[in-house]
């Protein structure tokens, strides 16, 4: 009887051995497989679809509500050459849902992106199709975008996105405030800068701040690194492709600055005190639109939040002020945008150059998406088009736009990985916690090249 | 010679009640098998996909390379912000456990013993827990802003000056602690129902014997409850471990735009005080696409807390048997 039953139980035992090898092997296998989606990148460009052509174009954008509506409008002007095309607008897609779905192997056939941070990591694992094999079939040319703007839709030589609307940043100031103070003028470099921020800043009796001449508090609003930087000629990688912020005099020139602004308030203690009582950025309270701030720098979006959440307020817009050294710089300023790609295994590439095309290079379309959404349109012809509606605070964006001196962030294959090591070291800084500017910029650059060596481009 | 002869004298099992069995034993797996694919499909292979995927330079969108442990190198080694990422999450794996235990008993405590409007404080108290974390977050950065917030305004009615909260980098935690407190309503519903259920001889016996109100909830209530309690604690530190949307919202607010979750542009304002491990696992996941660094992340995760799970079970299991050998 023990005999039997033992030999029952070995023979149970080995039947699940073998269930569990099973098991196990099923799974190694599923791990292993589960990486590459089926899609094309073949590098050749898709046949445009015949006139009569009837398909679904899937777009993904993180648009939602009003701007969603106004995309959705300029999506559906490809109908007018390809009237049985449907363009099916997905909303509220950011840079995540975008990667899962082309991880899943179901992407969109067109995926619009806010940032150009993911740029340089989309395009070095291949997420987005190379475009230039569509550039050259269909001979656009391309000068007709700023060069700028060019180069933060390409990595690495390798053109995988196209840029739609363009975001310039500039310096947004008080009017009211200016002429009480007795300014005449907007600041064009940093000392006048810091002068006009001790002219118009006010305190409160307890030595409170009541109103900040200039914040500069980073990160905060759009004070971030990647926004002050052209302003002051620094740039985040040598030509090595390697971080080197310890050697350049341009990003030391800017921490100072900082904490020159820092030690006129009276500490970080007194501007975080201030800095807590201001809205959110995109909120009806946010600081230059309360009248809590006199001068600000922000995206031209500004223009049109202020018109409709803070329509008393009396201001205006300039360049940027850039470092003393620099002024032949003045009037040029940091622009980014919005991306607009097709993924890989997109199901109908062809149809999503055509629409790609279509809101990218289509002087009416653009102008109605710019005049809709309240950014700059990207290439020259729109930036003239008599149509675009361009009130005097928005035309300074536009003029900054065609200065011939914008500066973009340099696409990276490690994201926005080196954007918040500097904002974070920028935050320590300010809070008084780097003794040593350059060695903390050292160690800002070993977190770079860190990050950079994890990715197979990268060192 | 028993042997033998027993073995001899047992006849062969039935063929019928072979059969019987056999059949017994596929109803079983049948009934068993929902629970063991969704074991399999939820918990066994992403746990073993993680391991795989820790030893690899993943992307998402590429097929994964072997690198060996230099994943788990990096994060001893050249990784920096893994390391406040780790403090951040420990310090509230600790004070917050503490806390939350603490003030869920306290509160069951009292509502155990009110007379009167029991249902309507306890679904006051519970409410809070049904908040989005992301909405219940904002308003708490509302509710401890230094400049216009309610509380400093009366704390300073009272002469105490509040300081900055969210804003500043030694209190964001505590003020995280407070949001995580404030929707604690579950646990205490469950430390609640534990309360009522001891047997209320052992306080009359108690009394008897003359234990005053401390004696008695320290030999008999505690006691009681203590499954209940090590329960807590598991789900606090689970809860701590895990911390992650309201750290999100927290440090994009601190930065001036309070984006939701996964959108957000900053992460870990200020001075990545709000930089929890999970964060930092989600941003080299899916910002920065170092899948392989994340799931070795991930695997210090799961060893970690299923080191404290094992720690605390044990400690259950031990003061259970000596209360049963008391």
């Amino acid at each position: 009887m023990r005999t039997l039953t033992y030999a029952r139980r070995t023979a149970r035992g080995r039947r699940l051995l073998l269930l569990a090898a099973a098991v196990v092997a099923m799974l190694a296998t599923a791990c292993s497989g589960a990486a590459a989606p089926s899609g094309s990148g073949s590098g050749q460009a898709a046949a445009p679809p015949g006139r009569d052509d009837k398909l679904t174009v899937t777009v993904y954008s993180k648009f939602t509500s009003r701007e969603y509506d106004v995309v959705t409008k300029a999506l559906n002007n490809l109908r007018v050459k390809y009237p049985n095309i449907e363009v099916k607008h997905e909303g509220n897609q950011d840079d995540d849902k975008i990667t899962q779905s082309i991880r899943g192997g179901n992407p969109p056939d067109v995926a619009i992106s806010f940032y150009t941070d993911n740029l340089g990591v989309w395009c070095s694992n291949g997420s987005f199709q190379d475009l230039q094999p569509y550039i050259e079939r269909d001979r656009i040319d391309l000068n007709q975008i700023p060069k700028a703007v060019r180069d933060y839709t390409v990595y690495q030589g390798k053109r995988c996105a196209m840029p739609m609307l363009a975001d310039v940043f500039g310096l947004y100031y008080n009017t009211d405030m200016f002429a009480k103070a007795g300014i005449t003028a907007p600041p064009k470099n940093t000392t006048e800068l810091l002068e006009d921020t001790k002219k118009l800043t006010q305190f409160n009796p307890d030595g409170s701040i009541k109103v900040a001449g200039f914040l500069p508090s980073m990160p905060f609003y759009a004070n971030q690194a990647q926004y002050w930087a052209p302003n002051f000629g620094a740039s985040y990688f040598g030509p090595d492709g390697k971080s080197h912020l310890a050697d350049s005099p341009a990003w030391q020139a800017m921490f100072q600055f900082q904490k020159q602004l820092v030690d006129f308030y009276g500490g970080h203690e007194k501007v975080e005190q201030f800095k807590s009582g201001l809205g959110d950025e995109y909120s009806a309270d946010q600081g230059f639109q309360a009248g809590k701030l006199a001068m600000a720098y922000d995206g031209e979006y500004r223009d049109a939040f202020i018109k409709d959440q803070a329509p008393t307020l009396k201001f205006a817009t300039a360049p940027a002020p850039v470092l003393d050294s620099l002024s032949a710089q003045y009037g040029g300023g940091f622009t980014t945008g919005t991306i607009i790609a097709i993924p890989k295994g997109a199901k109908n590439p062809g149809a999503a150059w055509e629409l790609i095309k279509q809101v990218t290079l289509d002087t009416g379309t653009l102008v109605e998406l710019a005049n809709g959404l309240k950014n700059v349109p990207s290439t020259t012809a729109s930036l003239t088009d008599p149509k675009l509606v361009a009130d005097p605070q928005f035309k300074t964006f536009l003029d900054i736009y065609s200065s011939g001196k914008l500066v973009a962030n340099p696409p990276s294959p490690i994201g926005d990985a080196h954007l918040k090591a500097v904002n974070d070291f920028a935050e320590r800084w300010l809070a008084g916690g780097v003794p040593d500017l350059t060695a903390g910029l050292k160690q800002v650059d070993a977190q770079i090249n860190d990050a950079l060596a994890q990715k197979p481009t990268g060192g | 010679m028993a042997t033998t002869l027993s073995a001899r004298a047992a006849p062969p099992p039935a063929p019928a009640a072979a059969r019987t069995g056999a059949r017994r034993y596929r109803t079983a797996a049948m009934f068993m098998a929902p629970a063991g694919l969704g074991f399999l499909v939820f918990f066994a292979y992403p746990l073993v996909a993680t391991v795989y995927y820790s030893f690899t330079r993943y992307d998402l969108i590429n097929p994964p390379q072997f690198i060996g442990f230099d994943n788990y190198l990096r994060m001893f080694t050249s990784e920096p912000l893994i390391r406040t990422a780790a403090y951040n999450t420990l310090w509230l794996v600790v004070v917050l456990t503490v806390c939350r235990v603490v003030f869920a008993l306290g509160v069951a405590s009292v509502i155990s013993r009110l007379k009167a409007g029991v249902g309507l404080v306890r679904t006051l108290c519970y409410l809070p827990s049904l908040a989005p974390p992301a909405a219940a977050t904002l308003a708490f950065v509302f509710l401890f802003n230094s400049e216009f917030g309610p509380v400093n305004r009366f704390l300073k009615l009272v002469g105490i000056d509040g300081g900055l909260w969210f804003n500043s980098p030694t209190m964001s935690k505590p003020a995280l602690t407070l949001l995580a407190l404030w929707g604690s309503g579950e646990l205490m519903i469950i430390i609640l129902a534990a309360l009522l259920d001891v047997p209320p001889e052992q306080y009359e016996a108690a009394q008897l014997d003359g234990a005053g109100p401390i004696r008695r909830f320290w030999h008999v209530t505690l006691p009681s409850i203590s499954p209940v309690l090590t329960f807590g604690v598991i789900n606090s530190i689970i809860y701590a471990l895990q911390f992650f949307t309201q750290a999100i919202v927290a440090g994009s607010a601190a930065a001036g735009s309070a984006d939701v979750a996964g959108n957000s542009k900053y992460i870990g304002a200020p001075l990545n005080s709000t930089l929890t491990y999970p964060v930092w696992l989600y941003v080299q996941g899916f910002r920065y696409f170092n899948m392989g660094y994340a799931a070795a992340m991930a695997v210090l995760l799961f060893v970690v807390s299923a080191g404290f799970t094992w720690v605390l079970v044990r400690q259950l299991r031990r003061s259970s048997h000596q209360e049963e050998t008391v």
